[in-house]
């Protein structure tokens, strides 16, 4: 690798989408999107106390049962796979 | 349009709590956090048991993701530690001298909001505070590191990273290891193997903090249960065997390096559905010096003591076992004193003894007994008991949530009430809140005939209790002594058969009555001095060393105490006409005599007098007034810094004026000149306010008895008046005796009344009603005296079922299921209804049943008896959403009630339901019952109802449609089924119907008789997840969408007029529209981030003579306001004010206040008064600085303006 390539658009990319989780890309598809916006959004929810309380009364839940469900999802369960977004 | 946003009254849920030592050693404070709000409170003892005070309550302005405290070794107070979405972890003081947080660091380390990445969502400290790791939900995680310079100031180090890619986090706690090493427990998640599907695995992964190489490194990692959710320090060191508690769903595992997993099963409620997990919400240790224990609850609000057995080396067993039951916390902390503070997730919060520490048998699981099955361990299952070691002492009311509002004068009263639905579940409730402070009352007595006039005596000036009361009557004059009973005294050397005019103490401890035609002078040995008047003395005004009287056809009297305590005869002075009221102001500390004298005549001025030796009787101002002055009271406000309110006051006196329009005016009078200045007026009621001096919290305060009793004191720095929640009185005087310290007396027809104002500061008093389920939507009978609620829950068990349930378990109990304990009860109380009442729904909630199922239930309230007079429990699983009044065209049965419900509502895996159902009723008995007409089928959720040209408007899923009443079902009229995903909202006005979306914001529709159509002619730009909406006027909807925002979108004027003037409406543009949009367009005119999900809104005012304001509350339980500001000046001078207190005062934990009341749209044309109220809690040099930037004005004008602004409100 050459010194030079070091600071060209492609590596910089590379380097920001390494450091900033969630930064898109050209070949990203749907379930990849979908993914990143899912925890982008619970990663809210669970940050703002008020939302959470919200939800908790919508599912009839105590906040904390709705912090753990909501922490769970980005991993996977309530997901449909991967093949309904390709 | 421009609008002042301001908090009525503030959110008082608790998000965090922690027990810690802010001020020093001895004291022990309680540190709360709620989203927004950072707040000490402290437990007081007082003479009715421990109650708790508020130190300080601060706005932070953004949003608290966690908080913490740092305790170091040697020093005598803790720290707190703050992480909020600033990007800033803050670390702060507490002073109780200036009574203010103190900002030590706030140190940037990211970037601003709740992001994923952003760490902020879990703070944790070490034991021994020596450092702190900051982590985010992902990847990032920071350690501080804190040393001391000199042993004395703190110093927080650069951060070091211990970031991990591709890991969930889901907690972080620091690790008890004494003095080694500061070591932090996570629990993580790494998703790069297993981001397809299954796979993943949590791991409890230690971080080393080695302090000498100051590097952070992975330590240890180990599998652990998926279910896990929360950790729990255990002391470690000499306290204890150190370590984890990792809660898990079902299981508490003690987990350390180099030790085997000691895992104990968490007992369940025997009647809990066997899909339900028991997970572990929160959590607090309780340490002694001879035992450690941890009390966790569950999520279903049971407690239990969690204990270690523990030799040198090892912990050998762990066990669990069943303590009480309190609703669900989000936060427990114990207090030193053993109480335990117990923050509710939602409804109010308790305060509990702790009487004892599970000594009892109990339902216990332990690591030793755990049983393996085939599918998992085996079960311990328990039945929820009375309390047994704990006892509730105390509460603190909380709204949240707040379900629905309404703004309404159902009582008939000047001002109107707000009825508040709030609560979860069982413990849900009707509120009725009123402006006003709440009062209670000691004592009333009757007298022998209608009293004029009440006062207090004390013996001496310098006893700390009154010692009399007199009352005097048109032609008598009674004396009461003030001890265990308040008897009456004859021999007091009173003229008893004349009325009084004034009684008072003269100099250190003689008397002075003043009658009508005379003064009489009653001196410590019961020497009697009288002075005899001519002429009738018509107005007495004393200040315990002077007097002035006013005899009839004007003339003045003056009066002053001499060295040797005689009253001589100063100065006399003539006035044009008769005298209309008069008052003297105190003495101030260390003069001998007041200067001013304030007099007011019929020809409606007020004239301040000199009363200097020097130029006796000589006219210092003038004021007009706008109708002839009741009543005068020169009020003198002490100078202070800091002190209980926190807050640095100048000296000051106050001229105030009742007028007998019922208006009060307040004017500032300066102490040397005695020149009137910076007059404020305020309409009180409907009668002439009678002005009387209180006592509140040491300080003299005004009370005004109009039509309501008024009292105006400072608090927090603002001069408040607030009215009390009490009768109309005719007289009153401050009262002070030893059962209580600063009470009132006054009299009301021929009762006097002696009462104690409580709760200062707080702006609503509340009524309660308890309801049954959680409470959904609030419609008032127009009628004005029903209120119709409508409550639905999911996972509940139906009233029939519960009751079956029950009876069961009572025949358990006597079968042993906890023990041998509860067999002993039922030998003692063969009653079911004691046992039944022991276990409350709201202690215990409700039995959990699979989540499909629904109960819900209608009900009719009479607000003014507080009683239900008609309740319908919805059998079947159906569950109501939404309720309305309608007046169908078909007048046959009047008005009638449409209640739209769902029937098997499920949210999981996917948003379905079974069938819709839109229910009418009719009205029976005045309103107090309803009758079922019949019921209709739809195919959706009808979320939305609202009355519409003698139809009724429904939004069903997506579909808008318009039904007439048949016989026996709804008949279909037209509809419009092109809504993008759900209906929440209807509001009509003429032809236009406003339809508000789930997620796309509102709608603005147009109904053609002609042609029986519905087309949406404008929408919003903007996605809007909305929560509440109003409309505010034909063209304009106010609306509140989930994250936090309040909005107000506007037709431009030309489309409205446009779509108005065209004969098809505007239709022919709508047929060609694009994309699926309306053809038009609405503006955004007002946008502003509140920081709480706001439920509900209306347009109302809420004092007499006021303008309209907005009027919102929120899920957290807050109640806040936005006023229209109308003049061009006032907008630009608190636009200019708010700028500067950005500047000058930022937010306590480093948020940019701009950039969060733009968190997610920018905020436009909203001044935030919660921030430029502030302003009185700065220090005077920062004020004057302020107050010089804004045209050269003065910081008493500011707080002036602040203070009108408010008074326009509420």
């Amino acid at each position: 690798m050459q010194a030079s390539d070091r600071f060209n658009i492609n590596s910089q990319l590379e380097h920001l989408q390494a450091k900033y989780v969630g930064t898109g890309h050209a070949d990203l598809n749907r379930f990849e999107w979908a993914v990143n916006i899912q925890r982008d959004s619970y990663a809210s929810y669970v940050g703002h106390y008020p939302m959470l309380a919200f939800f908790a009364l919508a599912e009839n839940e105590s906040i904390g049962r709705e912090r753990y469900n909501f922490m769970q999802v980005p991993f996977g369960t309530a997901f449909p796979n991967e093949e309904f977004f390709v | 349009m421009y609008l002042y946003n301001l908090t009525l009254k503030p959110s008082t849920a608790i998000s965090f709590a922690i027990s810690g030592n802010f001020i020093n050693t001895n004291t022990e404070q309680i540190l709360l956090a709620n989203n927004k709000l950072l707040q000490l409170i402290q437990l007081d003892d007082t003479a009715n048991g421990s109650k708790f005070q508020t130190l300080i309550s601060v706005d932070v302005f953004g949003t608290i993701r966690s908080l913490s405290k740092l305790s170091l070794h040697g020093n005598d107070k803790d720290y707190i530690v703050l992480s909020s979405d600033s990007g800033c972890i803050s670390v702060l003081e507490y002073d109780s001298k200036k009574n203010v947080f103190h900002v030590l660091f706030n140190e940037t380390f990211g970037k601003s909001g709740c992001r994923r990445m952003i760490p902020g969502q879990f703070l944790a400290v070490d034991p021994k505070g020596r450092a702190v790791m900051i982590g985010a939900c992902e990847k990032q995680k920071f350690v501080y590191v804190f040393d001391r310079r000199n042993g004395k100031e703190l110093k927080i180090n650069s951060p070091l990273e211990a970031h991990k890619s591709h890991t969930f986090v889901y907690d972080i706690k620091g690790v008890d290891v004494g003095w080694e090493n500061p070591i932090f427990a996570a629990i993580e998640l790494d998703y790069s193997e297993a981001d397809v599907g299954n796979g993943a695995q949590k791991f409890l992964t230690f971080y080393e903090l080695d302090l000498s190489l100051n590097h952070v490194s992975r330590k240890w990692s180990e599998p652990i249960d998926n279910g896990t959710n929360m950790l729990v320090t255990v002391p470690g060191g000499v306290d204890g065997p150190g370590g984890v508690l990792v809660c898990a769903e079902n299981y508490v595992i003690f987990k350390n390096t180099g030790h085997l997993d000691i895992r104990a099963v968490i007992p369940r409620r025997s009647d809990l559905p066997a899909e339900h997990g028991v997970l572990i919400v929160s959590a607090t240790t309780y340490r002694k010096k001879y035992f450690l224990l941890f009390l966790l609850q569950s999520e279903y609000g049971d407690l239990f003591m969690c204990t270690l057995v523990y030799g040198k080396e090892n912990v050998t067993e762990l066990k669990i076992k069943y303590f009480d039951t309190l609703p669900v916390t989000s936060a427990m902390c114990i207090l030193k004193a053993n109480f335990l503070f117990a923050a509710s997730e939602f409804g109010n919060h308790g305060l509990y003894e702790i009487r004892a520490i599970g000594y009892a048998a109990d339902v216990e699981s332990s690591s030793a007994t755990l049983i393996e099955m085939e599918e998992g361990f085996q079960p311990v299952f328990f039945q929820p008991r009375r309390l047994q070691n704990l006892a509730r002492i105390d509460q603190v009311e909380s709204l949240m949530p707040v379900m629905d509002m309404k703004v309404a004068n159902l009582f008939k009263e000047e001002t109107p009430q707000i009825f508040v639905l709030c609560g979860r579940g069982p413990r849900s409730s009707l509120r009725i809140l009123r402006p006003g402070l709440a009062v209670s009352e000691r004592a009333v007595s009757q007298l022998p005939g209608i009293p004029s006039g009440v006062w207090t005596l004390k013996k001496n000036r310098k006893d700390k209790f009154d010692a009399y009361i007199v009352v005097s009557f048109a032609n008598a004059t009674l004396l009461l002594s003030i001890g265990e009973t308040v008897e009456e005294i004859s021999d007091s050397g009173f003229l008893d058969t004349v009325p009084s005019l004034c009684v008072s103490l003269l100099g250190e401890d003689s008397l002075a009555q003043i009658h009508p035609n005379g003064i009489r002078h009653i001196r410590e040995d019961r020497r009697i001095n009288e002075w005899n008047s001519k002429r009738t003395i018509e107005k007495v005004a004393s200040n315990g060393y002077q007097v002035v009287i006013a005899l009839a056809g004007g003339e003045l009297v003056y009066f002053e105490m001499d060295m040797t305590g005689l009253l001589i005869e100063v100065e006399r002075h003539g006035m044009l006409g008769n005298v209309a009221c008069l008052d003297i102001a105190p003495v101030p500390e260390g003069r001998q005599r007041s200067c001013f004298l304030a007099v007011g005549s019929h020809d409606n001025t007020i004239r301040i007098f000199s009363l200097d030796p020097d130029d006796c009787m000589k006219i210092l101002s003038v004021q007009s007034v706008s109708s002839p002055p009741e009543s005068l009271l020169l009020l003198d406000v002490h100078a202070s810094v800091g002190g209980e309110d926190g807050v640095y006051l100048p000296a000051g006196v106050f001229l105030n004026v009742g007028l007998q329009s019922g208006v009060l005016y307040r004017t500032v009078v300066d102490m040397v000149t005695g020149q009137l200045s910076d007059t404020r007026s305020r309409l009180l009621g409907l009668r002439a306010p009678k002005l009387f001096c209180a006592l509140v919290r040491g300080r003299r305060a005004l009370l005004c008895l109009s039509s309501k009793p008024w009292l105006g004191y400072i608090h927090g720095g603002n001069f408040l008046l607030t009215p009390l929640s009490y009768e109309t009185l005719e007289f009153a005087a401050s009262f002070s005796s030893g059962q209580c310290a600063e009470g009132v007396v006054a009299v009301t027809g021929d009762a006097l009344r002696i009462f104690t104002i409580e709760q200062l500061g707080e702006t609503f008093n509340e009524t309660m009603i308890p309801l049954r389920y959680t409470p959904r939507k609030l419609v008032h009978h127009p009628n004005g005296k029903q209120l119709i609620v409508i409550e639905s829950e999911q996972g509940a068990f139906s009233a029939e079922e519960r009751k079956a349930a029950r009876k069961d378990c009572l025949k358990a109990v006597g079968m042993e299921v906890n023990g041998n304990h509860n067999a002993q009860k039922v030998e003692n109380s063969n009653d079911d209804e004691e046992i039944c009442g022991s276990l409350s729904d709201e202690q215990y909630g409700y039995p959990k049943a699979e989540s499909q199922n629904w109960v819900s239930c209608i009900r009719v309230i009479e607000p003014r008896t507080e009683t239900t007079t008609c309740l319908l429990e919805l059998q079947d699983n159906e569950a109501a959403f939404s309720v309305c009044t309608v007046n169908f065209n078909n007048k046959e049965y009047g008005m009638l009630l449409a209640v739209g419900t769902v029937k098997g509502l499920k949210f999981w895996p996917k948003r379905s339901h079974a069938a819709g159902f839109i229910h009418i009723y009719r009205f029976i008995d005045d309103g107090k019952g309803l009758q079922l007409l019949h019921k209709t089928q739809v195919e959706g959720t009808p979320l939305a109802l609202c009355q519409f040209q003698g139809h009724l408007l429904a939004g069903i899923g997506p579909v808008l449609r318009l039904y007439d009443l048949g016989k026996r079902k709804l008949l279909r009229k037209c509809e419009n089924k092109l809504f993008p995903h759900t209906i929440v909202s209807v509001h009509t006005c003429r032809d236009r119907i406003y339809v508000g979306d789930i997620q796309e914001s509102f709608h603005f529709c147009k109904y053609r008789r002609d042609e029986n159509q519905i087309y949406n002619f404008a929408d919003d730009s903007l996605p809007r997840w909305l929560t509440a909406s109003y409309r505010i006027d034909f063209d304009t909807m106010a609306g509140a969408d989930k994250f936090g925002n309040i909005y107000f979108t506007r037709i431009p004027q030309h489309i409205s007029d446009r779509i108005e003037e065209d004969p098809t409406g505007g239709k022919i543009k709508w047929e060609e529209g694009k994309l699926n949009g309306a053809p038009n367009k609405v503006e955004e005119i007002v946008q502003f981030h509140v920081g709480d999900t706001i439920t509900c809104l209306e347009k109302t005012s809420l004092i007499l003579g006021g303008h309209d304001c907005i009027v919102y509350g929120t899920v957290m339980g807050c109640i806040g306001a936005l006023q229209a500001l109308t003049f061009r000046e006032d907008i630009e001078f608190f636009s200019r004010l708010e700028m500067n207190m950005r500047q000058e005062h930022p937010p306590l934990c480093g948020r940019d206040h701009l950039a969060y009341r733009s968190a997610y749209f920018p905020v436009k044309n909203v001044i935030d008064g919660d921030l430029c109220e502030q302003f009185s809690t700065l220090s005077p040099v920062v004020q004057k600085k302020i107050a010089d930037v804004l045209d050269r004005r003065t910081p008493q004008e500011i707080l002036k303006k602040l203070e009108d602004v408010r008074n326009k409100i509420i």
